[in-house]
């Protein structure tokens, strides 16, 4: 094994971060604001989670009983908006790659410390304003993707906030998209050649090159889109003569790269723990670069699979749909090796693990209703229905989500110190595993048979799936319960964890645990081989 | 090896053979009610089989490797060392390349046969009136039309509800009336935001943009009467935009036209 | 240990990694002018696609004047040039002669706003008369907020240099190539701006 450890790994106290203060303060330690990322992220992931509760409160019975009609678009709009771009694209991004990125450059933080607490401090405020705008004169109410001219036409300051926000939240993304890219292209520890970072910095690097390459045009979309609303030009409203599906084209060319700037670091993170429980090395290694470079560029040439009944050319259809389906190859490769990864293993079922294998599973069948979308014909009947609804929340909860949580049981131990229970942990899994799926798998049925996305009314025939959707629903709720008990009785009085609990081999846990404030004593260690498991094992404790 | 082999293959052909019972006895779809539906019924399944089978390989795949590879108690240390392998990649490469090809030609077929590479006929009587640009549906024709059969319906669609203009009866209904086995052709234009046109049992579905005037053709063919939904975000009630449509036999049809027609007026 | 004491902590660290690594700030700021470039990318597409699927209302005004726009596309051309020559003079330790062709591409880019300006108030067109009024101005305006700003950082970068062994130095060269790296990349854009907007 040709891994070269600093031996000087002491206990010097002094150098340990201290105080829970730092995570409200502008620090630039790259792994306060992974921190400050995840927190943050989870309490709006709780906000979005409780929309969600109110939503499927509201789609018990097909009466618009429980809020008033404006309200649930709201509660939807925001739903939406704060789950993708308050949650997941904050944690799997920001936090993650911000605690771990460093580590696996070998380097002491990122390339800019001061834009990368600019880039996190973006993110509380303009949250909070999203939030707020619900009490001026009720929030935006257009959905997530803004469409106008319902957009334009809707309560206007509403969708200003949103618009302003949203604005915030793209440019914080962007400032973190530059900053992974410089770490992990120029920051990288003199020794360590591309080929030998942790997959995770690939599917940073990629991750962040759809950032910097996409999310410019939403900004330039919203900035169009709000002289619509107040300075009264019609770019996008064909009363004046503009264009309504010129917003959707620049939209999804954004927003469809934003689903694999969501499921990317995802990929990358189960990468890492994969190996690490299963004690084998990752399976292709070459290939699963490749594969996700090759995600990256056609994420940026299939959006328009989002517009199929928007009276598209048909040559563009046929275009759109063929790229898009080969998106199945490259994501396929990933996880064709990631299985390969657990065949003949020894591996630890643990929630780490439990959470990742679930990832798989849901992921696949995501994906694979996704194929199905990506025919036009097909998605023809079932474009905005349950269906869709149904598609995606089966790959940003059951995927991301899911090793969301799966990387929180991973690196708790190296971030605390303190290891997470098991058993609540394997609750937790269980319980939202059902949950999960109770909720969602019927939702594919409501939208082949009929029922309409956004609405808060639905055909009474459908009463009886969309209770046990709901009851899913409330499943998943309950299942926060395990893990929020868990997270707070193991930071007190966890079981201590040492250094590496886990025996890994990838550079984090080379060092102690939580780690000191300039990552490594002494100099980074040089991983030439952060999966080099079942080699020499003589070598390893 | 070889009992590994006949194992695999045993597994294999469960897989398929459960994906195809499931696939041809497990129907998720309503009502099959005009001539695009048995053609996206066909597409359905096969996509519905071929999900069926990946899904249900891989989820085998990871849970027996949970079980057969999991730590036992009394086991240390790491396993196999093994860190790819070339032509197991090639291979599963290659295949879902083969397969999305496939499925992709096969939905060019459907899609074609549905009549959405169809160029619109240009012929159409409501399109000489005027010379503004009409985007296209799906533009589903039989091949033994008879034109002056055309049922030509002016859509308008507006924040709440759809209206339907018959042109040629010179009045407008909130239902939609058509009679069986024959081709209408609607064209659909919106007063104010976005809304969609579908039909679930038609599986046809076209969203109406303002500033757009958009044709869409089918043809129904079961007597029934199914709900027309409003499938875009159009505003609060936009889940209460919802109409009938009812397919009726020819004399039906007639009878009802011919209550509601209203004299020509000449201006 | 405070807040402030761990911050300082890791830019003591930091410094210390900025000596082990080539300097990776020209590299940020390449990304980032990728990053702006696809926002112009996009206003791009849009007039393009504009253009070619919604035809204007009948009696709308198309053509534009091209005396302004071809004097302010060579003034921006020629202030590239001097601007290339203030870096030149600087790495010759010449702050002074530096300086002053800092300001002169100051001005030129003072000038082309102006004759921006002008250009605004004499169009047959306001803002929300048409769908080309509209994104003539919104791509005009955005990039002359570039310029504005790009102006103003030339100013801070010319006061920066007056002195010998201030903070902008022939040792120092990174503001000034940091600035003229974005005045560059503005030019280019009004490059494509003139050729899709003025002469299409
Ligand atoms: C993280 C988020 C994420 C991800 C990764 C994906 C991944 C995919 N999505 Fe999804 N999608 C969304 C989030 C996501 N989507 C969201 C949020 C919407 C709705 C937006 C809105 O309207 O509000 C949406 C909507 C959406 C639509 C539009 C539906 C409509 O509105 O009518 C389509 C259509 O093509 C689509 C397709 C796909 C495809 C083909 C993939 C592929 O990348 C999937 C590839 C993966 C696999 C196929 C599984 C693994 C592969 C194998 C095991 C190999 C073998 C497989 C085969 C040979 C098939 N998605
Ligand atoms: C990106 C991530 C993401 C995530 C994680 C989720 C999670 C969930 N979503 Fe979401 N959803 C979207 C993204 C996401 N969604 C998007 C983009 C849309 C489209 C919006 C649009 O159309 O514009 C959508 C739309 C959407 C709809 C369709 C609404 C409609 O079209 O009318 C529904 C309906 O069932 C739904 C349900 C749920 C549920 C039940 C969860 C659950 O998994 C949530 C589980 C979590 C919890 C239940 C939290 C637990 C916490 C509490 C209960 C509160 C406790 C509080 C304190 C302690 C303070 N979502
Ligand atoms: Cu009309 Cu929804
Ligand atoms: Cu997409």
């Amino acid at each position: 094994m040709t891994i070269s450890i600093d031996p000087q790994k002491t206990n010097n106290e002094s150098l340990q971060p201290k105080g829970w203060l730092r995570y409200f303060s502008f620090s630039l330690d790259h792994k306060v604001i992974g921190i400050q990322y995840l927190v943050c992220g989870f309490l709006f992931y709780l906000i979005g989670g409780s929309l969600a509760s109110a939503i499927r409160i509201e789609l018990a019975s097909p009466m618009s009983d429980f809020m008033p009609r404006d309200v649930y678009n709201q509660v939807l709009t925001l739903h939406g908006t704060i789950m993708i771009f308050l949650w997941i694209v904050p944690v799997v991004n920001g936090a993650f790659g911000n605690y771990l990125i460093p580590f696996y450059v070998g380097a002491r933080d990122m390339a800019f410390p001061r834009l990368n607490a600019v880039a996190f401090w973006l993110i509380p405020p303009s949250g909070l304003m999203l939030v707020a705008s619900y009490f001026v004169e009720g929030a935006a109410q257009a959905g997530w993707t803004a469409y106008p001219p319902l957009s334009i036409t809707t309560p206007q300051s509403g969708q200003i906030i949103w618009i302003l926000s949203v604005l915030l939240l793209g440019g914080s993304s962007i400032f973190g998209g530059i900053n992974f890219i410089a770490t992990i292209i120029k920051l990288r520890r003199p020794g360590l050649k591309l080929m030998q970072l942790p997959m995770y910095c690939w599917a940073m690097l990629g991750t962040s090159l759809l950032v910097v390459l996409s999310t410019p045009v939403l900004a330039g979309t919203l900035i169009l889109l709000s002289f619509d609303i107040i300075a009264n030009t019609g770019f996008f409203n064909p009363v004046l003569g503009g264009n309504v599906v010129v917003y959707q084209h620049l939209f999804w060319f954004y927003s469809h790269p934003a689903v694999y700037i969501m499921v990317l670091p995802a990929f990358g993170l189960v990468s890492e723990i994969l190996p690490v429980h299963a004690r084998k090395p990752l399976f292709g290694y070459t290939t699963m670069v490749f594969s996700i470079m090759g995600i990256v560029v056609l994420g940026l040439v299939v959006w328009a699979h989002h517009m199929f009944t928007s009276g598209t050319p048909p040559w563009m259809r046929l275009f759109f749909t063929i790229a898009t389906a080969f998106i199945a190859v490259p994501t396929g490769i990933k996880f064709f090796n990631w299985v390969a990864t657990l065949w003949g293993g020894k591996i630890s079922i643990n929630s780490a693990m439990l959470f990742s294998c679930g990832f798989i599973i849901n992921f696949v069948f995501g994906g694979i209703t996704g194929v199905a979308l990506a025919q036009v014909p097909f998605d023809i009947h079932v474009h905005d229905t349950y269906f869709v609804v149904a598609h995606f929340h089966y790959i940003v909860y059951g995927g991301t989500v899911f090793i969301i949580f799966s990387s929180i049981y991973h690196w708790f131990p190296k971030v605390t110190g303190k290891m997470l229970n098991e058993k609540l942990g394997i609750l937790h899994f269980i319980i939202t595993f059902i949950g999960f799926n109770l909720c969602f798998a019927p939702q594919h049925w409501l939208g082949l048979n009929g029922m309409p996305r956004r609405v808060a009314e639905y055909d009474p025939q459908f009463q009886f799936v969309n209770q046990i959707s709901s009851l899913g629903a409330l499943l998943m709720a309950i299942s926060t319960i395990p893990f929020l008990i868990n997270v707070f009785l193991s930071v007190r009085n966890g079981k201590n964890a040492g250094d590496n609990p886990w025996n890994a081999l990838t550079p984090e846990w080379l060092t102690s645990s939580p780690p000191p404030v300039e990552n490594w004593e002494g100099e980074a260690p040089l991983v030439e081989e952060p999966y080099g498991y079942g080699k020499e094992i003589s070598e390893r404790k | 090896m070889l009992n590994k082999t006949i194992y695999l293959i045993l597994i294999i052909s469960l897989v398929f053979a459960i994906s195809f019972w499931i696939g041809f006895n497990v129907n998720l779809l309503p009502t099959e009610a005009s001539i695009n539906a048995p053609i996206y019924d066909e597409l359905f399944k096969i996509l519905f089989i071929i999900g069926l089978i990946i899904f249900i390989g891989m989820t085998i795949a990871v849970i027996y490797s949970l079980f057969r590879f999991r730590k036992r108690n009394d086991q240390i240390g790491d396993g196999i060392a093994l860190e790819g392998n070339l032509s197991l990649e090639i291979v599963w490469t290659i295949i879902p390349s083969i397969i999305v090809l496939l499925i992709g030609l096969y939905s060019y077929n459907i899609y074609d046969r549905m009549g959405g590479m169809k160029e619109l006929n240009h012929n159409h009587e409501m399109m000489s009136s005027n010379s503004e640009k009409i985007w296209a549906g799906i533009s589903q024709t039989s091949d033994n039309e008879i034109a002056i059969n055309n049922l030509s319906i002016e859509v308008s669609a507006m924040q709440f509800a759809f209206l339907f203009n018959y042109p040629k009866g010179n009045f407008i209904s909130g239902e939609l009336h058509v009679p069986v086995d024959q081709k209408v052709s609607m064209k659909m234009e919106s007063k104010d935001v976005i809304h969609a046109f579908w039909v679930p049992e038609f599986r046809i579905k076209q969203d109406i943009i303002p500033g757009q005037p958009t044709i869409l053709n089918f043809t129904p063919t079961k007597v029934g009467k199914y709900p027309i939904i409003c499938a875009e975000l159009c505003g609060p009630y936009h889940g209460g935009m919802r109409a009938s449509i009812i397919v009726e036999e020819e004399s039906d049809y007639n009878e009802w036209f011919n209550k509601n027609k209203k004299p020509e007026v000449n201006l | 240990m405070t807040t402030l004491d761990s911050s300082k902590e890791i830019q003591k660290n930091n410094s210390e990694v900025n000596e082990t690594h080539e300097d990776f700030r020209m590299f940020g700021l390449i990304t980032f002018l990728i990053a702006d470039g696809m926002t112009f990318a996009g206003f791009f597409a849009a007039y393009l696609t504009y253009k070619a699927v919604n035809p204007l209302p009948d009696g709308a005004i198309y053509e534009l004047e091209l005396p302004i726009p071809t004097l302010n596309t060579i003034l921006l051309l020629v202030s590239s040039a001097t601007f290339h020559k203030a870096g030149k003079a600087l790495l010759k330790d010449k702050n002074s002669e530096s300086q002053k062709w800092l300001f002169f591409t100051a001005f030129l880019g003072i000038i082309f706003l102006i004759c921006q300006l002008f250009e605004y108030f004499h169009l047959p067109f306001g803002l929300t008369d048409n769908l080309f009024a509209s994104t003539f101005y919104a791509l005009t305006g955005f990039h002359g907020l570039h310029v504005t700003l790009g102006t103003l950082m030339i100013l801070i970068i010319a006061w920066q240099s007056r002195i010998k062994g201030g903070r902008l130095t022939s040792q120092n060269m990174f503001p000034l190539e940091a600035v003229e790296l974005y005045w560059h990349f503005v030019d280019g854009i009004w490059v494509i701006l003139f050729i899709i907007l003025y002469l299409l």
